[in-house]
């Protein structure tokens, strides 16, 4: 068996008594894009310093290529952080502070600034290099950072919340600039966040972290798709969700009854259940049909429109089903036009089988 | 809206009052050292730079001015050193009794300076080191590291708390950190901390005047003079006095304040990305 990059065997990080990470077990692989996701002070960033040798470990083992880094201190690590603060040095021109992981390493002055430029000049700001970094746009800046963490050509890149402090605009363009960057350099990149447009958009694999532990991991379409437990299921996308009890189980089948009446549902292969069992149904709000009084299909409910979102070309319905129990139902914006659904209006919603996600109670 | 305005111009007259009580002894001094008459009296003898002529020939002034810029000089380099090297253990280490630590560390100009400089002549004697210059300069590094020490967490209070953590980050020890980060971020505290300690010893008599023994610092040389006689050399002594340390204070501002808005300079020519 080949040993990962870099390994996290039961490592724990305690602050006093407060659990900050609980024995969490992660390999990274060379060459992939991994996203920490989940929301602030779920311990990812927690993560990501102590892989950085900024944190140590409370317990457990931290490996790079099989060797233990636990007690490494910091600079003797090469595991550069691109911060969320971006935390260039205010004092040094643009040059100046990409140079600095080179001055560490005591590469000479000539060499030093060969190479930044170099940098600078693939990030496509080689022409500020002289400039004081206070005197650069956001976007410029972050491009300084990235340049200054790169310059000493690491296997693995770390990055805290990189793009939080751009706009929005600029946000979508950096994704697709780091999402490229990282494919030409062929180098494993890190990157902790709190956003699941982010993570989703760039990573190869997501890490989902909730109160210290890792909830779920995996590519972004099966943690869209697939969600493991309730809290992912609530923290990304849109799902809907309803609990109830198993009623019958079929071949790959099981008719699950609830408050709104009795659902028919796909079980993924190798997931056990029984009648009586309490489960949660998660469908999300982007496999949901909508008509005026039919849908067709096994699962539909009433219910009554009650708001809605436009976000672009894709629009957002709030259903209230009763009960306290509200559903989104995201469609296209033109979809809607040729429904001519209102506030206020009674509709019918439903989903097919195979689209809802069946979540033992735990 | 008129007794507002009312209570401004009161406020106003308020502060130049307390601005003139300031200032007129010395702007009194100032004036009467170009006075022609030998007693400074009303109506002025007419102008004058006589006592400037003899003030500059008396070899006792040069002497004791020359033993004042060497104990400001090293005592001002020895204070702003180690004020530094206090306000970054308060910054970077977190340690048991470390209130303990900054209480005693920023205690001294809090003790009337009769009693430090009576503590230091006792002391010094104790260990051989009174009655000179050295005397002056080690009670006035004493006196002084707080105020350096002060002015340097004051820039450090303004540092991003991740900068020192980025330098380990890119590779840079613990040595070459604090060269390559903390120096430069907190130089101008540094020239600051330098100009003003000048400044507090250039202007402390009374320490200077117990642990000093024959080597006379220019304000000792002052109190002497008034003990002995009555010279309007005094007032030409006490304003380049004050003109000295009030620039050295003035610089240590300039120095201190000056860089501080960058941040928003900066965005004027921002170019488009």
């Amino acid at each position: 068996m080949t040993e990962p990059l870099l390994a996290l065997d039961r490592v724990t990080k305690l602050y006093g008594d407060q659990i900050a990470v609980h024995p969490l077990d992660l390999q990274i692989e060379a060459g992939e894009f991994i996203a920490i996701m989940g929301p602030s002070g779920c311990g990812k960033t927690t993560t990501l310093r102590m892989i950085a040798g900024l944190e140590k470990p409370s317990g457990g083992e931290i490996r790079l290529r099989g060797a233990r880094i636990n007690d490494k201190a910091p600079w003797d690590r090469d595991t550069p952080l691109v911060w969320q603060s971006l935390a260039l040095f205010p004092f040094l021109s643009v040059v100046k502070n990409v140079e600095f992981g080179l001055k560490a390493r005591g590469v000479e002055a000539k060499e030093r600034h060969k190479r930044s430029m170099k940098w600078l000049e693939r990030m496509g700001i080689a022409q500020y290099h002289s400039r004081p970094v206070d005197a650069l746009s956001g976007g410029e800046r972050q491009r300084v950072a990235l340049a200054r963490a790169l310059v000493t050509e690491p296997e693995i890149l770390l990055l805290d919340e990189p793009l939080s402090a751009l706009d929005a605009y600029l946000v979508v363009r950096m994704q697709a600039e780091l999402k490229e960057l990282q494919r030409q350099l062929g180098i494993t990149f890190c990157y902790v966040t709190h956003s699941q447009s982010e993570a989703f958009a760039m990573a190869d694999r997501v890490v989902i972290m909730s109160q210290g532990r890792i909830q779920q991991v995996g590519r972004p379409r099966e943690i869209y798709r697939a969600p493991a437990n309730r809290f992912v299921a609530s923290f990304i996308g849109a799902n809907n969700m309803i609990t109830g009890c198993v009623r019958d189980v079929g071949d790959n089948k099981a008719a699950i009854e609830t408050p709104f009446g009795v659902f028919q549902v796909n079980r993924s292969p190798g997931q056990t259940v029984r009648a009586g069992d309490a489960v949660t149904l998660v469908i999300s709000a982007d496999r949901l049909s909508i008509g005026q009084d039919d849908v067709s299909g096994p699962n539909c409910l009433r219910g009554t429109v009650i708001g809605e979102e436009f976000v672009g070309a894709v629009m957002t319905l709030h259903i209230d089903l009763g009960a306290d129990t509200v559903f989104r139902l995201q469609l296209q914006q033109h979809a809607l036009e040729q429904l001519d659904i209102a506030q206020g209006q009674q509709v019918v919603i439903g989903w097919k089988p195979e689209h809802a996600v069946l979540l033992p109670e735990s | 809206m008129r007794a507002a305005g009312l209570v401004t111009w009161i406020l106003r007259a308020y502060v130049c009052l307390a601005l003139l009580f300031v200032f007129a002894p010395i702007i009194t001094s100032f004036i009467y050292s170009f006075d022609a008459s030998r007693y400074a009296a009303f109506p002025w003898g007419g102008f004058s730079t006589q006592w400037y002529g003899e003030a500059l020939a008396d070899p006792a002034v040069a002497s004791s001015f020359r033993n004042t810029v060497i104990v400001a000089l090293l005592s001002a380099s020895l204070a702003t050193a180690i004020g530094f090297a206090a306000a970054y253990t308060d910054y970077r280490y977190k340690f048991f009794g470390k209130n303990a630590y900054l209480a005693l560390a920023l205690l001294p100009p809090t003790i009337p300076a009769i009693i430090l400089g009576l503590a230091m002549l006792v002391f010094l004697s104790r260990v051989s080191l009174s009655g000179g210059l050295h005397s002056i300069i080690i009670s006035h590094v004493v006196y002084a590291i707080p105020f350096a020490m002060a002015l340097v967490r004051l820039r450090l209070s303004q540092m991003p708390a991740d900068l020192e953590a980025v330098a380990w980050n890119l590779g840079a020890g613990q040595w070459l950190t604090l060269r390559s980060v903390i120096l430069p971020f907190t130089l101008p505290a540094i020239l600051a901390a330098l100009f003003l300690t000048m400044a507090v010893s250039f202007d402390e008599y009374a320490i200077a005047w117990f642990v000093s023994g024959f080597s006379e610092t220019l304000p000792v040389h002052i109190l002497i003079l008034l003990q002995r006689e009555v010279s309007p050399k005094v007032n030409v002594i006490g304003s380049v006095a004050f003109i000295i340390s009030m620039t050295l204070i003035v610089v240590a501002q300039i120095i201190l304040f000056a860089r501080a808005p960058a941040k928003t300079r900066g965005r004027s020519f921002k170019t488009g990305s």
